[in-house]
């Protein structure tokens, strides 16, 4: 399982990349996994207010339902259109192409993991 | 489901952690969701094969003289021409014309059927049928589910890789028949029968005979892709064909009329049980009808999901039955029970996804059928 240590993690397996002074979210490679082939995202609109660990959204495999949550809070600046049609790329590159939203705030202060502290989460939940 | 209500593992439970299976319970079994892929293995059953460990489905069988009259008494549909080596489907019916299961009956002998029920009714079917049977001296119930594990090998390319392990003239075995021959030096009923909307077999053995077979029929099929398939992709597989599931889209508030399974509703055939409902029933119409439907607006409508007739409708008209993405025709599709004035093709009509009222269209069952040669 890949977990690039640039990233921040929630423990619902979002992950947050500080972008200026905003922050983009994904889930991460295991959540993918987990899921299996995403065939429809749900999104929030641009403009929307969310605190933290607030359903910002829906991802959708063939067997099952899975909410995103916000792993800051913040407002709603950007959604990644292009998985309307290719909501294959959470699966395919979940760290890249596969981001999900972007939100104005900082993750500074969060109660965010490291990649170290993720990886722990990890070995945790599935011991 | 043991008493206790422990989780059971099947004979293959080896075999599917090795293969990667994710494991889920289901009907009181650890069986696999899907190996890699839940869309690859729907496609190697649609376009090569796949096959199944389907372990937990229940084998009843009835047997003595009064077999015959007591299948009758139990099940809509009518038994009485089967020959030996036949399969039926049909249901198990209640006073009320609704579904105890639904169930492939197979002739084994002039007073024996044995019947293949779904796994988690298996208990609730022997005990109906038992208490059915308690005043009459001609005619066992037996429970032989343990004694069975059940493999199927589904897709066009199923007969092709299954000939290769049997003496058997498979070419000669037709649909919904049966033989008892032997696959892998492995004593075997090998029924061509489904629940993929494919070509296929449905493989009865002794349990431990069974991880065995299973490797033989992967080490065959392996230059073909064939894949082993999970729960997952037997649901959309049967989904796709429009092969109902009980407990979503039949039950025991339903009647195979309104299911849509009028065919195997027959009265040219004495008394049985729920018999006069039915009767009632198809004189005067059902009040609703299963059908299928698919999104217009965007969302996937699930199991469970409100139905409402117009937009605006406060209370649901009905719940949606089955619903998912499908993998072969790329397209968010459901089953619902409407009223019957809503029930033509091209109706409009709303599911309830989070809050929001999307679109959907009543469309043809089943979505998918094979082009048969």
């Amino acid at each position: 399982m890949s977990i690039p240590d640039e990233l921040k993690y929630g423990r619902s397996h979002e992950w947050v990349k500080t972008v200026g002074d905003s922050v983009v979210v994904g889930i991460t490679h295991y959540a993918q996994d987990q899921l299996g082939e995403v065939v429809y995202v749900e999104l929030p609109e641009v403009g929307n207010t969310f605190g933290v660990g607030d359903e910002l959204g829906t991802l959708e495999s063939v067997k099952a339902v899975s909410e995103f949550l916000a792993p800051i809070a913040g407002d709603v600046l950007e959604v990644n259109e292009r998985l309307e049609d290719e909501p294959n790329l959470v699966n395919d590159d979940p760290y890249g192409d596969g981001w999900l939203v972007k939100l104005s705030g900082s993750a500074e202060g969060e109660d965010l993991l490291d990649a170290a502290g993720y990886q722990e989460f990890l070995d945790q939940e599935s011991a | 489901m043991s008493e206790s209500g422990a989780v059971a593992k099947t004979s293959l439970y080896e075999e599917h952690l090795a293969a990667g299976g994710r494991m889920v319970e289901f009907a009181g079994f650890e069986l696999p969701v899907q190996y890699t892929s839940l869309t690859d293995e729907h496609y190697a059953v649609r376009t090569r094969a796949g096959l199944f460990d389907v372990s937990h489905m229940g084998e009843i069988v009835i047997r003595g003289p009064g077999a015959l009259e007591f299948v009758q008494l139990v099940s809509c549909n009518d038994h009485q021409k089967m020959t030996i080596g036949r399969a039926q489907y049909t249901g198990i019916m209640y006073p009320e014309g609704t579904f105890v299961d639904d169930t492939l009956v197979h002739k084994m002998a002039d007073d024996e059927y044995l019947l293949v029920v779904n796994a988690a009714n298996r208990h609730k079917d022997f005990t109906y049928l038992t208490e059915l049977a308690a005043d009459l001296d001609d005619v066992d119930v037996i429970d032989l589910s343990d004694d069975y594990a059940q493999l199927a090998l589904q897709g066009p390319l199923a007969e092709e890789i299954l000939q290769q392990l049997t003496p058997e003239d498979l070419s000669e075995l037709k649909y919904y028949r049966f033989i008892e021959g032997s696959v892998a030096g492995t004593a075997a009923i090998i029924a061509r029968t489904g629940y993929t909307g494919e070509d296929g077999f449905e493989l009865y053995l002794a349990p431990s005979d069974a991880p065995r077979l299973w490797r033989a029929i992967l080490d065959r099929g392996q230059s073909h892709d064939v894949l082993p398939a999970g729960l997952g992709a037997r649901d959309t597989l049967r989904f796709e064909a429009g092969m109902s599931l009980y407990g979503n889209d039949i039950d025991n508030t339903t009647t195979p009329l309104e299911a849509g399974l009028g065919w195997i509703v027959k009265f040219k055939k004495g008394d049985y049980i729920g018999r006069d409902v039915l009767e009632l029933q198809k004189e005067e119409g059902v009040e609703r009808k299963l059908i299928g439907f698919e999104m217009q607006d965007r969302g996937i409508a699930r199991h469970g999901y409100p139905v409402l007739l117009t937009e605006d409708d406060a209370e649901p008209a009905s719940y949606v039955t089955s619903g998912t993405q499908s993998p072969t025709l790329g397209k968010a599709l459901g089953m619902a029970y409407l009223p019957i004035e809503a029930t033509e093709v091209g109706t409009e009509f709303f599911v309830q996804i989070r809050n929001r009222n999307a679109s959907a269209r009543v469309i043809e069952l089943p979505f998918y059928s094979r082009k048969k040669n």
